[in-house]
């Protein structure tokens, strides 16, 4: 079966003031952005933001309230955008009562790809995410991170344009969680449009070329990630522990210095002169006999970025 | 996509959808000897130590074989998958939900057809003649299609307990085996009786069964037909409206 081609080739994703509410509350609070063709897209927010209820409106599983979105360039649940797509949920499985071997199969069939290429696809991916001569065994006697391994070899029998996972490395051991960032980075240079939604800035920060950062149902910033860290640029800081005790007011009167915190035996002092506070602190040990033990400067994180973000959204 | 090649792929995806069903639920060992155990000993209960003629009971036996095989399982398989966390996934394909749930009604169908299959052929065995087998085995497809209908139903209320589906199944199903001229021919029936018989639409399968089986049917076949059909495109149409409703409740 041909599809006629997608109208705008260019966006992957366009969304356009979507909304959903549960029971009058407002889960995802009219959001607008779109992910070009190709590219590797973050959603990041804490629990609860509203990263699953915006993935299954644009996969399909839920209807908006409000606004609308495009997948490949058809309505987001229309038969054709899910045929061009694939999704791993946050909480999925796979049939346990079958064997890999035929829950691939089985999603094969649902997008009705030839069995000689469903075949080639199953062995290429099975050996790919390292289940290959498990194949045949049931789902059942699976690890966690082996499920996790086959539902996005899952997702990919199909060869989707589009790749949603939400969340999809929460929970899992080091390796497949490592295995399956790597997949992802893979498909994305093959051209595949990937939107991830994570809790995890590190994750965001080592795989996406732009990131989403939503919270309370809204979206406060998308950018790359270098650029929302530049937003946080007043959160540079100096790290600093004593081999003797110190009061922390004595750090937080430093010329420069905007707060502190006390994290472990070490102390933490945000300032936007990283550099003028370092020589402060040192100068500051001279004058009182203190011993320094370590001493750091750190530019801000994703996670400080966040932070910032969202304080200023809070007091907007 | 022309229309038609879109219900043509949508019909190939509902026939993958029954048969992982079938795979799934369908072929564990203890549901089907359980799905004609059950109503076989139900039945010889009410029926043992009443000098019935096997002409008189098999009509009746069949039709419960087929009501309780029917409607076993199709309210369970939505609950279920919705349990195993796979129900999200499968909304995720290139599926309308119909194609689904008329998957899931067609897998037991296919179930309750193959399991009738066991005591129509006793009754054969045991010496039974059908008059009219066309007529006989129509009405064995469309109660079945019928009743797999009705069973997906009781699956609607968006519970993913497979127990608390399984108990509003079993309200709807022993009431309805007693009000079906099962035990008593809808002739012996008092009229309120029978007026209580029309609702279920076990009654015409089991009149039609007693018109080809002992010839003496108490309704003319013409409307155990039209009943049995209207009680089917109902039913049909219900499962699909209704869990259109439901189902982004169960996620
Ligand atoms: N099915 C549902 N019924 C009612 N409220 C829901 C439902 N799903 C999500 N919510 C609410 O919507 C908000 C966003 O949830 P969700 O999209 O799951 O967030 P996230 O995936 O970012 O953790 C939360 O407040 C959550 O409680
Ligand atoms: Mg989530």
């Amino acid at each position: 079966m041909v599809s006629s081609p997608a109208p705008d080739r260019k966006a992957a994703i366009e969304v356009c003031h979507l909304t959903k509410r549960y029971n009058g509350v407002v889960a995802v609070d009219d959001i607008s952005f779109e992910v070009r063709a190709g590219e590797f897209f973050g959603f990041l927010g804490p629990n609860g933001a509203g990263k699953t209820t915006t993935v299954r409106m644009l996969t399909g599983i839920i209807r908006a309230d409000g606004g609308s979105a495009l997948v490949m360039g058809f309505p987001a649940g229309s038969l054709k955008a899910k045929q061009m797509a694939s999704v791993v949920p946050e909480m999925a499985n796979a049939y346990t009562d079958l064997s890999a071997w035929d829950n691939l199969m089985l999603m094969a069939d649902l997008y009705s790809i030839p069995a000689r290429t469903a075949k080639e696809r199953a062995r290429e991916l099975l050996h790919t995410i390292g289940l290959l001569e498990r194949k045949d065994s049931q789902v059942r006697a699976y690890s966690r991170g082996m499920r996790q391994r086959l539902i996005l070899a899952m997702a990919l029998i199909s060869d989707p344009e589009v790749l949603f996972l939400d969340e999809p490395t929460s929970g899992l051991d080091v390796q497949s969680s490592r295995l399956i960032k790597e997949l992802l980075l893979k498909l994305n240079r093959a051209g595949k449009t990937i939107f991830l939604t994570t809790h995890d800035m590190d994750e965001a920060n080592q795989l996406c070329h732009r990131v989403a950062i939503i919270n309370k149902g809204k979206l406060i910033a998308i950018n790359a990630p270098e650029q929302l860290k530049l937003t946080a640029s007043r959160r540079h800081s100096v790290e600093v522990s004593f081999a003797n005790s110190i009061h922390p007011s004595t750090l937080a009167t430093l010329p420069g210095v905007s707060d502190v915190q006390r994290l472990g035996d070490k102390y933490r002092l945000f300032t936007s002169a990283p550099g003028e506070v370092a020589a402060a602190v040192v100068s500051l040990a001279h004058a009182h006999g203190f011993k320094i033990i370590s001493l750091n400067t750190l530019t801000p994180s994703l996670e400080d970025a966040f932070l910032a973000l969202t304080e200023e959204a809070k007091h907007a | 996509m022309p229309e038609h090649a879109l219900v043509w792929q949508q019909l190939r995806r509902l026939l993958v959808i029954a048969l992982k069903d079938i795979r799934i639920y369908y072929s564990k060992g203890p549901v089907v000897v359980f799905g004609v155990l059950f109503p076989v000993f139900l039945f010889l209960a009410f029926s043992i130590g009443r000098e019935l003629t096997i002409d008189f009971m098999m009509p009746g036996l069949i039709g419960m074989v087929l009501f309780f095989t029917a409607t076993s399982i199709s309210p369970v398989v939505v609950p279920w998958e919705s349990q195993a966390r796979t129900l999200e996934r499968l909304m995720s394909c290139p599926l309308r939900l119909e194609t689904i749930i008329a998957g899931d009604i067609f897998a037991s169908f296919l179930f309750g057809t193959a399991i009738s299959l066991v005591p129509i052929i006793a009754a054969l065995a045991l010496g039974v003649t059908v008059s009219s087998p066309v007529l006989f085995g129509l009405a064995v497809l469309l109660a079945s299609l019928c009743f797999a209908a009705l069973g997906n139903i009781f699956s609607v209320p968006p519970s993913n307990v497979p127990a608390t589906v399984n108990m509003i199944a079993a309200a709807v199903r022993f009431p309805v085996i007693f009000i079906s001229g099962i035990f008593i021919p809808l002739q012996q029936l008092p009229t309120w009786g029978q007026w209580i018989a029309y609702i279920s639409p076990l009654t015409y399968f089991t009149d039609i069964a007693r018109g080809c089986i002992q010839g003496e049917a108490h309704l003319p076949l013409v409307v155990d037909f039209a009943l049995l059909l209207a009680f089917t495109i109902v039913f049909l149409v219900l499962a699909m409206r209704l869990h259109h409703r439901t189902m982004p409740r169960r996620l």
